[in-house]
């Protein structure tokens, strides 16, 4: 036995740990995305693939660059522990499908740059990066960002095949009228303003489908609503997440929708159409719950989820885009320094204002 | 996990961990004796409280069970020899502490005979009044086996001060790898339940409630055994969660009563002992045995033979390591303690002391290093904590150095029970920050301390001056009155004399 064969670290306990990681975490996110990407590959074609692919690699290049420029010392690390690829990856599922390609590389512009490295890098950004670059997009350039592809099924006859893709993606031509299409919630929007109400809208013959299975138009991860649902399911069972940010926007939305929709269904849209339209799903399970820009205790998160669900459900119905789930979002990730600083656990021994708790008179009563 | 902790956990009232034990099959094996090594080094400092005072010279020859340094102050614990032989030094050698750096010990060079000294047994222990156990446990230098190392007689003296109505005894041993209580409580679960009986009789706690985790069936089994016949000692079984042993956690958990943050468990009715006490307070007050030995788990990837050994206190861990066969591989990180709360040794040739649970000979991958990176406010720490505090924001205030932030976040409510690194996916070393952070404040608390004192000399130093100063005045005014006053007298005595004079000489014009 020879005691200087033991190189001995001196470090603090635990000596011990979990083995969970942030690229796990991020990987695990990431594979919760996969059927309802796949499932919007299938519905919208190969630019949609186009779109996701170069919205990823221009977060990850982005991202690249600015650790470089920053001088970090821990460039590969930071640069594959997922989280640059998880932004760019919910980034392209907000965007329409047949974008061009400069929406995708000014997007991750904004979203890594400006949304996140700005504020010091992974875990210190205020805003949601990728909902920072979806609002940035939207209100810059409202036309692209508005354009929504019909439904059309990569196998079936008239879709675009690799090629044809690839220029659709790179020369961001006008739809053609018959390819273009309205989302539910654009539709009704834009019928509302010409003063038609929903019952009327909803019966006419343009009207969107509301298909629960999802094939209709809209963003590329926003027809599969139940997908994301599943993945959403997901993450709730492998802990990733916990119920209360996801619960809270879906009630957050679903309650004033109900009640808007009983008492005035001309002008309100039922809870289903809610629910399914639109980063409903999305919002609630993956952009909601992002970890560094939402509050840290299952009472904060109510509060924020339910602030959530409440301000889409007013844009929706009040506001002048048919969407509102990316700027509640944003309007929430400013309140959470303020909730975090309300919503903290009781410490144990302490009441909920900190003060020790009483030692009791009668031991034992 | 069963239905109610499903239910807590979707409430998300789940704090802790369920780290992967690491407990077989050191636990199954049976119990092995360590032959008593050549030489053993007994630390004056392996308590709570001041450092015991040696009563023995070099050269002394002793028996196992002699006192050899005395507990010194209110607060402190007695040792003895726990072998025969001779003392060979009293001297510095390597504490058993990550800092590597020396303490006062007995060194006793064995005889090889581990000849007991006479004792004589109690006849009925139970007839003894609660001072007079707490007196016997005192003297044989009993402390809490758990880690704590605090006094136990102090314990047993408070619980009866305060009236305490409930003695928890915590079997729940909830660090991964050991298994010296799951052992203790299998081989002596008769001795232990005795230990217990007296320790209710004197702490005059009516009910004793052992905690033991439903990870060990075997014990749960022995120890229900063995108290079936007694009413007041009850054994529950309780969810095998980190850090189930913390003592406020195995409060609530067994009598739903919640210590305040600035209190005792006796202010709420409570004292918490551990098992292995109650076996050593048993063998202290049944038999007259001191302290000089206890049951201690060796572990880790790097071990050749794991399991649990009864180690004279002293024993070199080196000593100990050569008996069971070496190391397998290299190990790579030596900890005494468990994995979530113990400490780094610096090297082998350090002795076991009273506090020694168990020894880990971690292999390079246990003891894997994980770069930290940025923390991505997961809250998994929150979700942890089994105090309720948010370790993220604690760790950022510390890391700006704002201390009083981070007090106001709870930092003294912090139990370092490790949770929080633990569960960090971004390997951050939370506990190691709030050390650091324990450590500054208590600097900042001495200097303050010492500004205090020092401003308090200089505050009496200038009013002493002052009174000097006004004394010096006031004497020299007095002395310059008195001189004053005797020129006035000087001054109108003479002026009598003229005026005398001029008198006599108006009188004689007059005339």
């Amino acid at each position: 036995m020879n005691s200087a064969t033991l190189a001995v670290e001196t470090i603090a306990s635990p000596h011990a740990h979990g083995g969970n990681s942030v690229a796990r975490t991020m990987f695990r996110v990431q594979m919760a995305l996969v059927p309802a990407t796949a499932f919007g590959f299938w519905l919208f074609g190969w630019p949609a693939f186009f779109l996701w692919l170069l919205t990823i690699l221009s977060c990850l290049g982005f991202e690249l660059l600015s650790l470089k420029l920053m001088g970090s010392r821990r460039i590969k690390g930071t640069l594959w522990d997922g989280s640059a690829l998880l932004t760019g990856w919910l980034l392209a599922l907000t965007l329409p499908p047949w974008a061009p390609w400069w929406v995708a590389v000014i997007g991750a512009f904004i979203a890594i740059v400006i949304g996140k490295q700005v504020f010091g890098g992974v875990g210190q950004n205020v805003f949601n990066p990728a909902m920072v670059a979806r609002v940035a997009l939207l209100v810059s350039f409202p036309v692209p960002l508005t354009q929504w592809v019909t439904p059309l099924p990569l196998m079936s006859v008239g879709a675009p095949d690799f090629v044809h893709g690839l220029r659709i993606f790179l020369t961001s031509l006008p739809l053609p009228d018959a390819m273009a299409s309205a989302s539910l919630l654009g539709y009704t929007k834009t019928e509302m303003s010409r003063g038609i109400d929903l019952l009327n809208s909803l019966a006419g013959a343009h009207a969107p489908a509301m298909s629960w299975i999802g094939a209709r138009s809209g963003s590329l991860g926003e027809s599969a609503s139940l997908l994301i649902l599943g993945g959403g399911l997901y993450l709730l069972v492998s802990g990733i997440i916990t119920w209360h940010t996801p619960l809270a926007v879906l009630a957050g939305l679903a309650i004033p929708a109900a009640i808007g929709h009983a008492v005035d269904p001309a002008h309100y849209l039922s809870v289903s159409a809610h629910l399914l339209s639109g980063a409903a799903m999305l919002g609630a399970f993956f952009i909601a719950t992002d970890y560094v820009t939402s509050p840290n205790t299952g009472s904060g998160q109510i509060v924020f989820g339910l602030g959530v669900g409440l301000l889409t459900w007013i844009i929706r119905s009040y506001g002048g885009y048919p969407e509102g789930m990316a700027f509640a979002v944003l309007l929430m990730n400013a309140l959470t320094p303020v909730i975090d600083r309300f919503a903290k656990p009781r410490i144990l021994g302490r009441d909920r204002k900190g003060k020790p708790l009483d030692i009791p008179e009668n031991k034992g009563a | 996990m069963g239905f109610m902790n499903l239910f807590k956990h979707f409430l998300g009232n789940d704090w802790g961990v369920h780290p992967a034990d690491h407990k077989h099959p050191a636990a199954a094996a049976p119990t092995r004796k360590l032959p008593i090594p050549p030489r053993l080094h007994l630390m004056l400092s392996q308590h709570v409280g001041a450092p015991s005072r040696p009563v023995v010279l070099v050269g002394q020859k002793v028996k196992k069970g002699e006192l050899i340094a005395a507990a010194h102050g209110n607060i402190s614990a007695p040792l003895h020899a726990s072998t025969s032989g001779t003392i060979s030094a009293i001297g510095e050698i390597t504490a058993p502490h990550t800092s590597g750096l020396p303490g006062m010990a007995i060194s006793i060079d064995s005889d090889g005979e581990d000849a007991w000294l006479d004792s004589e047994p109690v006849a009925d222990p139970f007839a003894l009044s609660p001072e007079e156990i707490a007196n016997r446990v005192a003297a044989a230098g009993v402390v809490g086996l758990g880690g704590a190392t605090f006094p136990s007689s102090v314990k047993l003296n408070l619980g009866r001060r305060s009236k305490i109505d409930t003695l928890i005894m915590n079997g729940s041993e909830c660090e991964p790898y050991l298994s010296c209580d799951d052992r203790l409580m299998r081989d002596r679960a008769a001795d232990i339940v005795t230990g217990i009986r007296l320790m209710l009789i004197s702490t005059g706690a009516q009910v004793a409630k052992v905690g033991i985790e439903d990870n060990k069936p075997e014990a749960i089994a022995a120890m229900q055994e063995a108290a079936a016949r007694f009413d007041k000692v009850s054994i529950v079984p309780v969810p095998a969660r980190y850090p189930m042993g913390s003592d406020r956690q195995l409060i609530v958990e067994l009598t739903g009563r919640e210590v305040p943050s600035d209190a005792r468990a006796a202010d709420v009715g409570v004292i918490v002992h551990n098992v292995g006490t109650a076996y050593a307070v048993q063998q202290a007050v049944c038999l007259g045995r001191p302290l000089v030995s206890r049951l201690m788990t060796l572990n880790g990837g790097a071990a050749a033979m794991p399991g649990n050994y009864e180690v004279p206190l002293g024993t070199l861990i080196s000593d100990l390591v050569a008996f069971t066969g070496g190391l397998k591989t290299s190990a790579a990180k030596l900890v005494m303690g468990g994995p979530m709360m113990g400490t780094v040794l610096p090297h082998l040739r350090v002795p076991v002391i009273k506090g020694t649970s168990g020894i880990l000979l971690l292999d390079a991958g246990e003891a894997a290093e994980l770069e930290p990176e940025a923390c991505i406010r997961c809250g998994s720490c929150v979700k942890a904590c089994p105090m309720g505090l948010l370790p993220l924001e604690m760790s950022a205030r510390i890391r700006n150095d704002d201390m009083d932030a981070a007090v106001d976040l709870g930092l003294s409510d912090c139990i370092a029970c490790g949770c929080c690194a633990y569960v960090c996916p971004s390997h951050i070393p939370l506990v190691q920050y709030f050390y650091h952070a324990k450590g500054e404040l208590s600097a900042r608390q001495r200097t303050q301390l010492r500004t205090e004192a020092t401003k308090k000399l200089a505050t009496q130093r200038q009013e002493r001056l002052e009174r000097e100063a006004r004394e010096k005045a006031e004497a020299a005014a007095k002395r310059k009155a008195e001189r004053a006053a005797q020129q006035a007298a000087a001054a109108a005595a003479a002026q009598a004399t003229t005026t005398a004079t001029v008198d006599t000489v108006k009188q004689g014009e007059s005339a």
